[in-house]
């Protein structure tokens, strides 16, 4: 973990006006969507979990099952330290944060081994490896152990969907342009029934190797950072 | 007559643009030498390239919002293409080109900056890109050199036709008009121990007069444009010679000792693309290293990753990744290779 853990103070980002009036449910909760989906995403603005990210991002369902793995575990994550965080004392959050998020992270392990298995044998070591995504206990600690039970449950989804957002995108990019088709496999996801989910973009494709491969994960993502700040930029002006 | 002038006083002998088409001009025995050996797939190639690298520059730069017209007669875009049309198979599809020029010019060149800001040789980063993308295209679609018997030459229109539709005449199957490059029959067959040099040599289809066959004639035409190079002052002698020395000194060392596993120092250094790589690609003033000392170091490394890469790799030819890898370290041997400045350190009693 030696990346840098961000910290967003959600009340700095508010905008009188910009969002209904003080204290009403929305004005709580749509600052935090907008934080986890856009302006605070982990992968294209905190550049957390760049490693599971670039790893597994060589197909559409490799990409959603990691995703979604990440997702539950945020969620159960920054809710059991939410609920923990008025008992824990600050000289020692953080081991405790530690073996929290380990423990959640080996629940679904052994959730993902028995239900999917076929997509627990392709992700391989990068189930366990959530455990070190950085975005997870940088939402502990920035956000999780200073709000609500609720708010920290609907950023732990936000921010999971965000991660999951980017790494969906990353994945059809390299899938498309590397083999030329999208969702290929989705039977190991969402059963034998549903293999009409595969469609095959381009038809009698040769295959682009270098998107399948490392390299193609790097430009990816550098090309999806690039667009993210042309699109930040262009707003400012 | 008295005319109050300003720096600069002495002219540059040659601006970018100009030493560029010099640069050119001294491929062209190597080109006609090419075309003579594997046929008019190399000139289709060039053509190809040149049309979708200037294509690619100029969109970029239009993007780049920089002066279209003032850049594209620097040339290098030109010269790029040209150096990645010589590396690419003889019968490459018109797709492998484009993607290559792509890479080149757009990924390579342009989103770094553009010439003088890329760290990385655009032709080399091009081909290595498609030689791991596209390994089958990359290493069977090689002409037979006209040397070679038993072997069907094609026209300028049959090339074509391959290149642009995927047609063959009838009655011609690729391996008719293909054949094996000498550096791949070595390194297949000594690496799985299927035949050793002399068995390879007897068959008279891998080894020429003096190198490999077919690109023997290549590399010395392209010795001879590289050793006008020289003698124009385009190019030091640095890099080339501690490159080929390298290269010689260690086939030399390893032949010595394994004859039947280790082809001859003539053989590294006159097939493949040696002679080419040595004189027009590793000399890249923009990312080879720029001091005396560092160039030397610079070339050394690239002729003995050459070696290693040929010998116990697992690519035929290494010249693109050797240059690749000695691009990221030119930073560091610029850095330690600054020379002393002018009366700087000369006595270290004095203060």
């Amino acid at each position: 973990m030696s990346e840098t853990i961000a910290t967003s103070d959600i009340n700095k980002d508010k905008k009188p006006g910009s969002f209904p009036a003080e204290g009403s449910f929305l004005a709580e909760y749509i600052p935090i969507a907008k934080d986890g989906l856009w302006s605070n995403n982990a992968v294209l603005v905190q550049m957390l979990g760049l490693c599971p990210l670039l790893a597994v991002s060589n197909s559409v369902i490799n990409a959603l099952g990691l995703g979604l793995a990440t997702i539950a575990v945020l969620i159960l994550s920054n809710m059991s330290i939410s609920l923990i965080r008025n008992i824990v004392r600050p000289e020692i959050r953080l081991p405790v944060f530690v073996i929290i998020i380990a423990s959640v992270v080996t629940t679904i392990e052994l959730v993902m081994h028995a239900w999917f298995h076929e997509l627990y044998l392709i992700l391989g070591i990068f189930i366990p490896l959530i455990v070190t995504n950085c975005s997870i206990i940088a939402r502990a600690e920035a956000f999780a152990s200073k709000n609500s039970l609720g708010k920290a449950a609907f950023d732990g989804l936000m921010m999971g969907l965000g991660f999951t957002l980017v790494l969906v995108v990353l994945g059809a990019m390299r899938e498309v342009i590397g083999l030329g088709t999208l969702l290929s496999n989705a039977h190991i996801m969402f059963g034998e029934g549903m293999q009409w989910l595969t469609v095959e973009v381009i038809p009698n494709y040769k295959g682009f190797l270098l998107a399948i491969l490392p390299p193609g994960a790097f430009m990816g993502l550098a090309f999806l950072l690039a667009l993210k700040n042309y699109i930040t930029l262009k707003k400012k002006r | 007559m008295f005319v109050a002038q300003s720096s600069p006083f002495l002219k540059p002998e040659l601006s970018v643009s100009k030493m560029m088409l010099v640069v050119l001009l001294a491929l062209i025995p190597g080109i006609i030498t090419s075309v003579w050996v594997f046929g008019f797939g190399v000139l289709v190639n060039i053509v190809l390239a040149i049309t979708f690298s200037l294509l690619f520059e100029a969109v970029m730069l239009y993007l780049r919002k920089r002066p279209v017209k003032v850049y594209l007669r620097d040339n290098s875009a030109f010269l790029t293409a040209v150096l990645l049309a010589l590396a690419l198979p003889p019968l490459a599809p018109w797709w492998l080109t484009l993607v290559g020029s792509f890479f080149a010019i757009v990924i390579a060149k342009q989103l770094y900056g553009g010439l003088g800001y890329n760290p990385f040789n655009p032709a080399m980063a091009a081909y290595a890109i498609l030689l791991v993308s596209f390994p089958a295209e990359m290493t069977t679609l090689w002409t037979a050199p006209v040397m070679l018997g038993g072997h069907e030459s094609l026209s300028l229109l049959q090339t074509l036709n391959y290149q642009l539709f995927n047609q063959l005449p009838e009655a011609l199957t690729l391996d008719a008009v293909s054949y094996a490059t000498p550096l791949d029959v070595v390194r297949t067959s000594v690496i799985n121990g299927l035949a050793s040099i002399s068995e390879i040599r007897s068959t008279g289809h891998t080894f020429g007069m003096f190198g490999g066959i077919g690109t023997e004639w290549v590399n010395l035409a392209f010795l001879a444009g590289g050793l006008f190079l020289l003698k124009k002052g385009i190019i030091q002698w640095y890099i080339p010679v501690s490159m080929l020395a390298t290269l010689g000194f260690f086939s030399l060392l390893f032949g010595s000792f394994e004859l039947d596993s280790n082809p001859s120092p003539l053989f590294h250094l006159f097939s493949g693309a040696t002679m080419l790589g040595a004189f027009f690609i590793a000399t890249d003033p923009v990312t080879a290293a720029t001091t005396p000392k560092g160039r030397i170091i610079y070339g050394a490394g690239i002729g003995l990753l050459i070696y290693i890469i040929r010998t116990w790799g697992g690519y035929p030819d290494a010249i693109a990744f050797s240059v690749l890898i000695m691009n990221m370290c030119v930073p560091l041997l610029d850095y330690y290779t600054r020379p002393r400045v002018y009366g700087h350190n000369v006595d270290e009693e004095q203060p």
